[in-house]
Order: C-alpha cells, then sequence, then structure tokens
C-alpha cells in the first residue's frame, strides 16, 4: 500500500501522481520506473519516474490519459492507497559527460526527460532541450526544464513557442547546425521516439530510447516487454528500458504496444458503465 | 523419478514413539492385513469434464470423512514405512493416517503441521505418486498405494471447514530478525518454520499477493485461491510479516536490509525467468510465455476481464509448447477460455512427458488434443503483427540422451503448416537473475542458479541462505518445500550460535 499526496490534471488529458514510497525514493535514479496498480481489479502499469524527494520519501510521475488504467489514476485523491506501488525498477540511464546533448521529449516525456536532463547538466554536459507539443496549452513543466537546460527550444503546432514543426524535423536541422552532437535521449510516444531514431541515423550519433511496452510484473518474470534489440529479445523491465534506438526493431514493437486494443475499448466501455450508472 | 531420501534419526524417534503407542497397536489389531487389503483405493471425487472445461471451479472434489477413513484403513501402519523416505518435509504419515482411522481428526492434522505448514497445498500439488506413494509398501505387494496425497488434502481441508486453525505454542522471541526473499514455497515454508521456533520473520514480495508461482502459476481450478490465502494466514498468525511489492535487489539491497538489522537471510525468488525457444515469429502478438499467460489469467485474474482490468488473448485455436505442469495448467486455461482446439505439442513422446500422469488424465478428459513427436519450427503473423499459424516438424524416438530419455530426431520432409492464434510457450523457467546481478558475492552455476552446499542450503555469504527454484532451476514446489525445511533448521542453528 502506498498513499498518493497529490494527483493534479497538469493540461489537458495529463496528470501529475505524487506517492508517499519512500524506499522508492531513496533508491531511484533517473529513467527508472515504478509499477502501479490503481484499484483491487486494476492492472499492473508502468509509469516513468518523472521527480523524487527523498527527505520528503515522494515519488512523482506523470502519465497520460489513454484507458482504464490511467481513467483510474486520473481520479485519484490525497490520501488515497494504491495497493500496488513497486519499485524503483530497470537500469538507471547511462549518465556521463558526453559533451552536448539532446533531450528530446513529448507528452509524458517532458517530464520523463527532466530527471535525466538534470544529471546530464550535473555531469558537466551541454544539454539542450527539444520539447514537443500539439498546442501550446500543452507544454507543462517549462520552468524546471529550463533550469537543467543550456538552450530549451519547443515546438507547439499552434506556432506560439519557437517553432511549429514536429520535432524530429528539428533534431535532423539541429544536428546540422550543431558543430558536435555527442548523443541523444528521446522519451515520449513510441512514434516520436522511433522518428528521433530515424533523425539521427544517418549521422550516426548514438540515441537511447525509454521503451514503453506492456508489462506485467516489472521484474522479468513474464516476458510480456520483450522487444528486440540487433536481432536479440530483450526483456525492456530488467534489460531497459533504455535501448539504443538504432537497434530497435520498431515495427515489433508498434504491433506488441497494440496488442490489447480492442479490448482496451471494451475495458474503458465497462469501466464507464460502471461508473456512471 | 524421486530419489529416495535418507531417514534422519530425529525423523525415526518420532516414528518410532507414534508406533508404539497402545492405541496404534490396538488399532492395528482390530483389522487384519489381509482385510486392509481388500479395500479398494478410494477414488478421488472428481467434476464432470465437460461442465468443469468451461470455468475455473477447482477440478477435485476431495473424499468425504468415510471414504477417507476407509482410504486409511487400508494403510498396514508398517514397522519400517516405506512412505516417509519418499517425504521431502519429513511429515510422520503413518500417525496422520492412523489418526484419521480413528477418526481424531484434529489430532492427525497437527501430526501434520508438526513439519509442514502449507499441507492443504501440498496435497493438491505434490506429486505424491512420484514421492510418498511410489515407496508405501502397500504399493510393493499390490501396486496401489494408499492415497496419501488424497487423505492430506483431506485433513487439511478438514481443519479449514472446521474453521478452527490450530496455532502451536510459539516460544518467547529469540530477538532475532529474519528477511525471507520471495513469498513462494521455500519462502513461506522457512517463514513458519522459523516463526514457530521463536524469530521475528519478515517476508518480502515483489508482487501484490503472497504465494510465488503457487499464486501466479498454478491456476484456480488446481489450487484455489482462499486456500493458499487460508495457508498465508496462517503463517501471519505465527506472527510472520508480510513486505508485499517490495524487490529486494531494487527496492533495497541484501546489503541495505543487513544494515536495517535483519541477521540472517533466505533467497527463495524462484524460477522466475521465461524459456523461449528463439525461433522466427516468437515476438508475434499472441504467443506467450507460460508465465505471462498464466500470471494474466492466474495473479491479475484476466478469466473475469472486463470486471478486472487485465486481458489475455482468447484463441479459438491454441497451441502450447511443452510436455510439462506448466504446459498442462496453461493448455487447459486455453480451453476454459473458450479455445475450440487447445493442443499439447510436445516434442517427445508420450512416456517421456514430465508432467504428472493426473494432469495428463484431467487434460485428455478435457478435450486437450496431445501432438506428440512434434516441434514447432516458426510462427507466421497477420498484417497487424497477430500470430495466424505455426510451422511443426515430426520427430521420431532415437538413441537415449544425457537424461536417459530417447532423443527426438527430426523426420526430414515433415514439416506442417497449421492455423493458430494463441501459442504459450511452456518449455521451462530458469532463476530469476535479479538478486544475483545485485548481489555480486552470490555464486552463480552455469545455469545461473545460486550455488549452495546442499547439506546447509547456505550460499557463500555468512547468514545467507538459499533454497527453491532459485537453486534449482525449474523444479517442484514439494522439493522447493523440503529446501525451505532444511534451510530453516539450519538458520536456527546458525541464529542460535550466536552468529551475528
Amino acid at each position: 500500500m502506498a498513499k498518493v499526496l497529490r494527483r493534479e490534471r497538469l493540461v489537458p488529458n495529463i496528470h501529475l501522481l505524487e506517492v508517499h514510497a519512500p524506499e522508492v525514493a531513496r533508491k531511484c535514479r533517473p529513467g527508472q520506473f515504478v509499477i502501479v496498480m490503481s484499484d483491487e481489479r486494476g492492472e499492473r502499469i508502468p509509469l516513468t519516474i518523472a521527480d523524487w524527494d527523498a527527505k520528503r520519501g515522494s515519488v512523482t510521475s506523470i502519465f497520460m490519459l489513454v484507458g482504464t488504467s490511467t481513467q483510474k489514476l486520473s481520479l485519484l485523491k490525497a490520501g488515497d492507497d494504491l495497493p500496488v506501488y513497486v519499485g524503483p525498477l530497470g537500469r538507471p540511464s547511462d549518465i556521463q559527460n558526453f559533451g552536448t546533448v539532446v533531450c528530446a521529449g513529448g507528452c509524458f516525456g517532458i517530464a520523463a526527460i527532466y530527471p535525466i536532463a538534470r544529471a546530464l547538466k550535473k555531469a558537466g554536459n551541454r544539454v539542450l532541450t527539444l520539447i514537443d507539443v500539439k498546442a501550446s496549452y500543452l507544454f507543462y513543466w517549462e520552468d524546471k526544464l529550463k533550469k537543467v537546460s543550456d538552450r530549451l527550444f519547443v515546438s507547439a503546432r499552434d506556432s506560439r513557442y519557437d517553432s511549429k514543426e514536429y520535432i524530429p524535423y528539428k533534431l535532423d536541422s539541429l544536428l546540422k547546425e550543431e558543430k558536435k552532437v555527442d548523443r541523444v535521449v528521446a522519451i515520449g510516444c513510441t512514434y516520436l521516439m522511433y522518428r528521433c531514431a530515424e533523425a539521427t541515423r544517418p549521422a550516426g550519433v548514438k540515441t537511447m530510447v525509454s521503451l514503453n511496452p506492456i508489462m506485467v510484473d516489472g521484474t522479468g518474470m513474464c516476458g510480456a516487454c520483450r522487444v528486440s534489440a540487433d536481432g536479440k529479445t530483450k526483456f525492456a523491465c530488467v534489460d531497459g528500458p533504455d535501448f539504443d534506438g538504432h537497434t530497435i526493431d520498431w515495427p515489433e514493437l508498434f504491433a506488441r504496444r497494440k496488442s490489447y486494443f480492442d479490448d482496451e475499448v471494451k475495458s474503458l466501455c465497462a469501466f464507464e458503465r460502471e461508473r456512471f450508472s | 523419478m524421486t530419489e529416495k531420501l535418507e531417514i534422519s534419526a530425529e525423523l525415526k524417534e518420532r516414528l518410532k514413539a507414534g508406533y508404539d503407542k497402545e492405541w496404534r497397536k490396538e488399532l492395528r489389531k482390530s483389522l487384519p492385513v489381509k482385510e486392509r487389503m481388500k479395500i479398494p483405493r478410494q477414488k478421488m471425487p472428481e467434476r464432470e469434464p465437460e461442465k468443469r472445461n468451461r470455468d475455473f471451479g477447482e477440478v477435485n472434489k476431495g473424499l468425504d470423512v468415510e471414504a477417507a477413513v476407509l482410504e486409511a484403513r487400508r494403510c498396514w501402519d508398517c514397522a519400517n514405512p516405506g512412505c516417509v523416505s519418499g517425504c521431502p518435509v519429513s511429515i510422520d504419515i503413518p500417525s496422520f493416517i492412523k489418526l484419521i482411522e480413528k477418526r481424531d481428526l484434529v489430532a492427525s492434522i497437527r501430526k501434520i503441521k508438526e513439519t509442514n505448514s502449507l499441507p492443504a497445498i501440498c496435497g493438491r500439488v505434490c506429486p505424491q505418486e512420484t514421492q510418498c506413494e511410489i515407496v508405501c509398501n502397500l504399493r510393493k505387494a499390490t501396486g496401489v498405494p494408499v492415497a496419501i496425497g488424497n487423505l492430506e488434502r483431506f485433513i487439511s481441508d478438514f481443519e479449514r471447514w472446521e474453521g478452527q486453525v490450530f496455532l502451536p505454542e510459539i516460544p518467547p522471541s529469540t530477538g532475532s530478525r529474519v528477511a525471507v526473499i520471495g513469498a513462494g514455497p521455500a519462502g513461506l515454508t522457512v517463514a513458519g518454520e522459523l516463526a514457530k521456533k521463536g524469530h521475528r520473520v519478515t517476508i518480502f514480495e515483489a508482487l501484490h499477493i503472497a504465494g510465488g508461482v503457487l499464486v501466479y502459476g498454478i491456476p484456480e481450478f488446481r489450487l484455489p485461491k482462499a486456500i493458499l490465502k487460508a495457508e498465508v494466514d496462517y503463517l501471519q498468525k505465527l506472527g510472520v510479516e508480510l513486505r508485499m511489492s517490495f524487490v529486494v535487489g531494487k527496492t533495497a539491497t541484501l546489503e541495505d536490509l543487513k544494515k536495517d538489522g535483519y541477521d540472517a537471510f533466505f533467497i527463495g525468488t524462484g524460477a522466475g525467468l521465461p524459456n523461449f525457444m528463439r525461433i522466427p515469429g516468437e515476438n508475434l502478438v499472441g504467443v506467450y510465455s507460460a508465465n505471462e499467460y498464466l500470471t494474466r489469467v492466474n495473479l491479475m485474474r484476466a478469466y473475469e476481464f472486463p470486471f478486472y482490468d487485465t486481458p489475455v488473448v482468447r484463441g479459438k485455436r491454441a497451441a502450447v509448447i511443452g510436455g510439462g505442469n506448466v504446459a498442462m495448467d496453461s493448455v487447459r486455461t486455453a480451453k476454459r477460455l473458450g479455445a475450440e482446439l487447445a493442443a499439447i505439442i510436445y516434442r517427445r513422446s508420450r512416456q517421456e512427458m514430465p508432467a504428472r500422469e493426473e494432469e495428463v488424465k484431467h487434460a485428455e478428459e478435457e478435450g486437450i488434443e496431445f501432438h506428440l513427436l512434434t516441434t514447432p519450427l516458426r510462427y507466421f503473423g497477420d498484417d497487424k503483427g497477430r500470430v495466424k499459424a505455426m510451422e511443426c516438424l515430426r520427430m521420431e524416438l532415437g538413441e537415449p540422451d544425457s537424461s536417459g530419455r530417447r532423443k527426438p530426431v527430426p523426420i526430414p520432409g515433415s514439416e506442417f503448416i497449421t492455423e493458430v492464434d494463441l501459442v504459450v510457450v511452456a518449455i521451462g523457467q530458469s532463476p530469476n537473475p535479479l538478486m544475483a546481478q545485485t548481489t555480486p558475492e552470490l555464486r552463480v552455476g552455469k545455469w545461473g542458479n545460486l550455488e549452495v552446499d546442499w547439506k546447509t542450503m547456505a550460499t557463500g555469504i555468512p547468514g545467507v541462505f538459499a533454497g527453491g527454484d532459485i537453486v534449482r532451476g525449474g523444479a517442484t514446489v514439494i522439493l522447493a518445500m523440503g529446501d525451505g525445511r532444511l534451510a530453516a533448521a539450519e538458520m536456527d542453528r546458525y541464529l542460535k550460535n550466536g552468529q551475528r
């Protein structure tokens, strides 16, 4: 059991969940995740850790409303109990002084990239942060990201920010502008990570992506989260979640993420019937 | 077949004390052996195959009192009982059976619980036919052993129905703290044994329900969750503390726990790493490891989807690869979830199949198809990446291999393709690597298993013991419990010698 300290909507469809989990807060490092179950009948789903406070014993994740599980999480209030909140799971991100690093994030990844950017900055890197949002009102955590970035570049389709082009295009032009980019880290929806990896492939700049396949236990026991990297099957929960984006079998990952598309719709309908009847 | 275990001096003494009791002598005299041999083995009542293969209710219904007493009468109460040499947890089998015959059911369950904290589980999932029953003297004489497993199940069910679970007297606290890592059969056994000795035990479990493979692996129709819960409740009544959703190695390392004041450790983290065949198409949607398939259905209750949120692919044509108990559990689960065709694909013949005879029999009755001497070569997917067909190859048996079983040899040109929309790979599990990765001092064998001194279950680190599938690879529940019992005795000695 873990207590919810705070749950709030940051922007439409994206929520923040802060949970009292002192052991997780004591151990976690950038790039790791927790497995959460909203209620006794819920599903176990992974959420990337976006921030933590060891003193307060709290851990923060950001999630986007998609299916039943995230719907249920979005209805939590401070003081509610979560039956499952386990972590920190997965291997931490590789943090070193690489030189110049581009951090690209979109949707929940805007928050998920934050602790990695912070750690990379602290390790002495020049951090260039690229943020992608569908519309300017969907941007959040601007202050936090500014503090840890040497440059913050935001792309929104309504062009209220720096540009309106999809961020992988910007990544492509950035690689040409900059004298040297030593590494790229991309977190967000699978498509964004895929496109970022493709953008850097010609120049051969190492691009780490934080994969988000479906998981169950999160400790390597079930193999639900298998992904192919360099032709070998890996478990994202224990071998990842970070992988070199140039080695990933993306079509397979897209298909596996959609494994239960019809069931997700069915589940959501059942949940709404139950909730509103 | 099982190895015959050595009977310890302690067990010999216990057996003799029971054997020499006056009432036992009288009971032996009350019915001559010849008469006892006339009683047929009492059949385990089962639910009808056509009904049970559509739901998750338990298949076996259990003996009633009269049948149990009759079955107990079949036991000769031998002076030199064979059965006890087949039991990894050293139950005084003749005593508990004779107490059933005497209709002193309360004393009977207490007798079992002297050395086994989880009898309702053992009575259901132990392979008695290769353990206690294979060395039963009645079997040697007639070929039909006393139904020891069914009696164990009966007596533990009786206690639960009565609602008065007996709690042994717990000695005053020793002040020692023990951390048990993993709430599976090995860990639960260690916890129960050490709590009974007065140590303070905490179990750390990664999942949210205790039981390990008993909860995520073995289906409801074979081991109802309510029974497991009752056994875990019993441990809690003995004073065992449970810390759920705690991954040792991640949430805290063994070293952290040492600093938190734990004096001794037991690692029972199980065979939580599924094996795959590494053939093309294994990552298609609809191809599962048995661990994932069973976890979704058992732990997460996907069979009650969408009431429970976790879904699982419900195939019409299901193929389960493998011939062990996990394969049987998987294929029977697929049938219950609506598969019109649910088939076992196994590369050897029926004779080499490692599954329990009872499971194979139940599967056959429920309409499971067996494709023996067959192995998959590849899976084919549709445009959405979902499995739609598999290519298989027929085999024939050749010379015996290193395991003593005849080796399957491919028959050239026998490839064929068949449509499937659900595949479960149940070809075994390897030890879970998480503990070893985060505790570098642990010695790891070539299969990823932890290495221990088999006489004490001690690892190379003082005060750290291990047992069950993490040292054995994929074995059985009862062997894990046997390891747990041995480790607990050694841990008790370690703690009492003041090595802390």
